[in-house]
């Protein structure tokens, strides 16, 4: 019975990390939008940023420990942390594990942010855009639940709510208060070097 | 005394995101376009945790505590 209970932990685990990366990947979006009104500062949308990014590591962890220490899978831990490594549906594991690795690599760096420096946290972080969607793809190649109506109705929620998020920032473009201001400057600039 | 300090804004990488006057408006207010202005003299003790805050949230870095300059 034990090990049914890791499985269940591991499957459930695995939901919930989705449901809250995907919760930190749109309030990413909305940090760049600059979204504010009454009662929703923007502190409250990065610290929440923040603090859900830490939460999905918890439930990530307990995602891949259960996974591991579950006798039944007997996966190992080299498998845990090597891609595409394990004997087990090699390729969609493979695809968690490097998820799994460049959300570690996006908190750490952004943990040491002020060692770092704007300019190669920024870069780093753009991984977020690759391990997002990895992330979902394991979860829908290896998921036990994957195809289950609910588990459907999660992975296409999530994915609406990012996309929808994407779309938007997109739309709105550069939220800069001084983008005009910095066009003509730089308009003037290029005229000037031109000559 | 000497470890009094002050916010100091590094006008170049400052983006206007206003996070920090929303953070510590006892000590920042913005101006028309967004961006910072500073109430000048050391930070009351009292204000420190809020300014640390508001140091690690600036999504660009922009903004730093310094230890007050020594005057002759």
């Amino acid at each position: 019975m034990s090990n049914s209970v890791l499985w269940y932990a591991t499957r459930g685990a695995g939901a919930v990390t989705l449901i809250l990366l995907t919760a930190v990947v749109v309030l990413g979006i909305l940090t760049a939008l600059r979204v504010e009104g009454r009662g929703w500062p923007r502190f409250l949308v990065t610290g929440l940023h923040r603090n859900l990014a830490l939460m999905t590591l918890v439930f990530l962890a307990l995602h891949i420990v259960t996974a591991v220490v579950d006798p039944y899978t007997n996966l190992g831990w080299a498998s845990a942390l090597i891609p595409f490594s394990s004997y087990y549906r090699t390729f969609w594991l493979g695809l968690g594990v490097i998820s799994f690795e460049l959300l570690l690599a996006i908190v750490v760096t952004s943990l040491l942010r002020g060692y770092l420096g704007h300019n190669t946290w920024r870069v780093i972080h753009w991984l977020t855009y690759a391990a997002w969607p990895i992330g979902v793809i394991h979860g829908l190649g290896t998921g036990t639940d994957a195809w289950s109506a609910w588990m459907l109705a999660i992975t296409g929620g999530c994915i609406a709510a990012v996309v929808i998020a994407l779309l938007w920032r997109l739309a709105a473009g550069s939220r800069d208060p001084l983008s005009s201001e910095r066009s003509t400057f730089r308009a003037a600039v290029d005229r000037r070097e031109a000559r | 005394m000497s470890d009094e300090r002050h916010l100091v804004v590094d006008r170049i990488k400052c983006d206007g995101r206003g996070l920090c006057a929303e953070i510590l408006p006892e000590l920042i207010r913005l101006d028309d376009w967004g961006y910072p202005i500073l109430k000048p003299g050391p930070i009351p003790e009292h204000l420190r945790p809020l300014a640390e805050r508001a140091i690690d949230d600036c999504p660009v870095l922009a903004i730093a505590m310094r230890r007050a300059e020594k005057r002759s």
